[in-house]
């Protein structure tokens, strides 16, 4: 039956062939038309910040989507209003130091979750997956008047420690080390390596796309961090790129040509990761599915 | 006998001495980690407990047994909050999902032209941080912005829309970046998805004239389904912890707390207006039980998906 619905529905197509191919050209020409919708709406604020940053505030706040002539005098005022080199390196601290210290406490714990297994540390991990989705508010303030009892607010540490053992990233190694060939761990056991060793001149070196598109993700995540950073830094000079976008936004008179500067200069090192290490960028978003 | 029975007390002791450095091994690198979740996460949310009991200004607190949780119930804001949140959560998450599985369909086909232009173009949003693109959505939506001007000049509407001054348009602007940023990370890990599926079961569907759309509603999406799953448990986690957004395009709920969502309010709560942290716990409290009930109900999905 099934057969002959289908030779019947085939005789069909092939009667009709002329209209379905007719079809098939109004149904390609929709699919381009939504994408190309998409990659305009996708592009525009990008085009926008860009444009913006050649253009005068009031310019900005009527709409104007045309190159200006005001790109350096903005990027003027934005050096003038803001310690550039400071928040950079403050920038720069927070996530280098956190992706490091990130990446070095969950392959470590990721790979042993997978390569020693017990049953107890079984149940610890899934313990982990189920807090994979408390949210950061419900935590914020315990940590809050901990790091005020420590004495690190405003300290880069405060910044950081919270965010090291992120369980994301733990599910991510743990996932990707089920690819890592047992078979080296083993040649490398008879060789007389110790545990760390096997780790350190075995796996880091095998696993070395995965510490990268890791790497990209966590970097991403600690140079865009806002809420944590707002709460733990109070003074001017601790700012991060981020905290100073937001701050520039929400002044009393916000001058938007500096602020389409400054949003240019906070996209812009995740831009070039992006466009450099496209393929690696992807793989780390997927990483932890498959 | 006795040889060999020694041998294999041997081999026994050997192994189990083995496994118990195995075992050591792997607490060991484990440690580090289970020490910062312990210190940073579980000791914080059991702390959070303990101090959604208390009452008081700032870090002077002392025992108030239930009268937090009689606030809670008595909070207007609040309920503004809750009504927010769940209608970011109903409005925009479905659309968003639809919207990456239709553009990751349509980028399926390896004969598109264009193909790895349109998917690059369609993933950059996830690139920016929230708040640099938060930033450029509260110029684009100003009352003489550039989108104002666009739907003019297209004789779409005849007046600017007030997009940030009144609680409706509020929301719509709220939910069209949300969607701006996100779409193009879940339509990854749908094209990834896709990709895996059997191109032949198409080809069987086209031969026996299975039309498009009944492929897309019938092979598609049931293949799909565990990738639709996380994707939606992900943005929905995502929308419960909504922050950066409403903090830079709408100044922190505006208008009229129109846009106001719990983890700003309890923001607020904590260092905007008079810190009174024990009630700030309280109401984070209420975020940790939605999630916990929304696990749930995945597990039980999940779990139906299995049988």
């Amino acid at each position: 039956m099934t057969d002959s619905t289908s030779t019947l529905a085939a005789s069909a197509a092939r009667r009709t062939g002329g209209n379905m191919n007719w079809l098939r050209h109004v149904k390609s020409a929709f699919a381009y038309a939504l994408l190309a919708l998409a990659a305009f709406v996708s592009i525009f604020p990008f085009f926008w910040m860009i444009v913006g940053a050649t253009n005068t505030s009031a310019q900005i706040s009527t709409g104007k989507a045309s190159f200006g002539d005001q790109l350096l005098i903005n990027i003027a005022n934005f050096l003038d209003q803001v310690d550039v080199v400071r928040i950079t390196i403050n920038s720069l601290i927070i996530a280098g130091a956190g992706t490091v210290a990130t990446l070095l406490v969950t392959s470590l714990a990721g790979y042993a979750f997978e390569i020693f297994r017990s049953k107890f540390r079984e149940r610890i991990f899934a313990a982990m997956l189920l807090m994979l989705s408390i949210p950061f508010a419900a935590l914020m303030i315990p940590l809050f008047v901990m790091m005020s009892r420590f004495g690190l607010i405003n300290t880069y540490q405060a910044v950081i420690l919270p965010t090291v053992a992120w369980i994301f990233m733990i599910f991510y190694f743990r996932q990707a080390t089920k690819a890592f060939p047992t078979e080296l761990r083993d040649a490398a056991k008879i060789d007389g390596l110790k545990e760390w060793q096997i780790f350190a001149y075995v796996y880091f070196p095998v696993m070395r796309s995965t510490y990268a598109a890791a790497a990209i993700i966590a970097f991403m995540q600690h140079w865009n961090n806002y809420l944590w950073p707002l709460i733990v830094l109070q003074t001017n000079d601790m700012m991060t790129v981020t905290l100073v976008v937001a701050t520039l936004n929400s002044a009393y008179t916000p001058d938007f040509g500096v602020i389409m500067v400054s949003a240019i200069f906070a996209t812009l090192p995740t831009l070039i990761i992006f466009f450099v290490l496209q393929r690696l960028f992807v793989q780390g978003l997927l990483g932890s599915v498959k | 006998m006795t040889i060999a029975e020694n041998s294999s007390k041997g081999g026994l002791l050997a192994r189990s001495r083995i496994a118990r450095r195995e075992q050591i091994n792997g607490w060991m690198f484990i440690m580090p980690a289970l020490v910062l979740v312990g210190i940073f996460m579980i000791y914080p949310i059991l702390w959070s407990l303990w101090m959604s009991f208390q009452v008081g200004r700032g870090m002077n607190l002392s025992f108030g047994g239930l009268s937090n949780i009689i606030r809670l119930t008595q909070d207007p804001i609040l309920l503004r909050a809750l009504f927010n949140t769940g209608i970011f959560l109903v409005v925009q998450v479905p659309i968003m999902l639809t919207l990456a599985l239709i553009f990751a369909s349509a980028l399926n086909n390896p004969k598109l032209i264009g193909r790895g232009f349109f998917r690059t173009a369609i993933f950059l949003p996830c690139v920016t941080s929230l708040v640099a693109y938060s930033v450029l959505f509260k110029s684009m939506f100003a009352e003489d912005g550039v989108i104002n001007a666009f739907l003019m000049w297209a004789h779409i509407i005849a007046d600017p829309i007030p997009w940030l001054l009144d609680p409706f348009w509020a929301r719509i602007v709220i939910i069209s970046a949300i969607t701006w940023r996100w779409t193009g990370y879940n339509m990854i890990f749908y094209l990834a998805a896709l990709q895996n599926i059997d191109r032949s079961i198409y080809e069987a569907a086209r031969i026996d004239g299975v039309p498009a759309w009944a492929q897309f509603l019938y092979i598609t999406v049931p293949l799909l389904k565990p990738v639709i799953l996380f994707t939606s448990v992900i943005s929905t986690i995502g929308t419960l912890q909504l922050f950066d957004e409403i903090m830079n395009i709408t100044n922190g709920g505006n208008p009229a707390d129109s846009t106001l969502t719990l983890s700003v309010y309890i923001y607020n709560l904590t260092f905007r207006f008079m810190p009174s942290f024990g009630y700030a716990a309280t109401v984070s409290y209420v975020i940790v039980i939605i999630v916990a009930i929304l696990s749930y109900v995945q597990f039980l999905v999940a779990r139906d998906r299995r049988a």
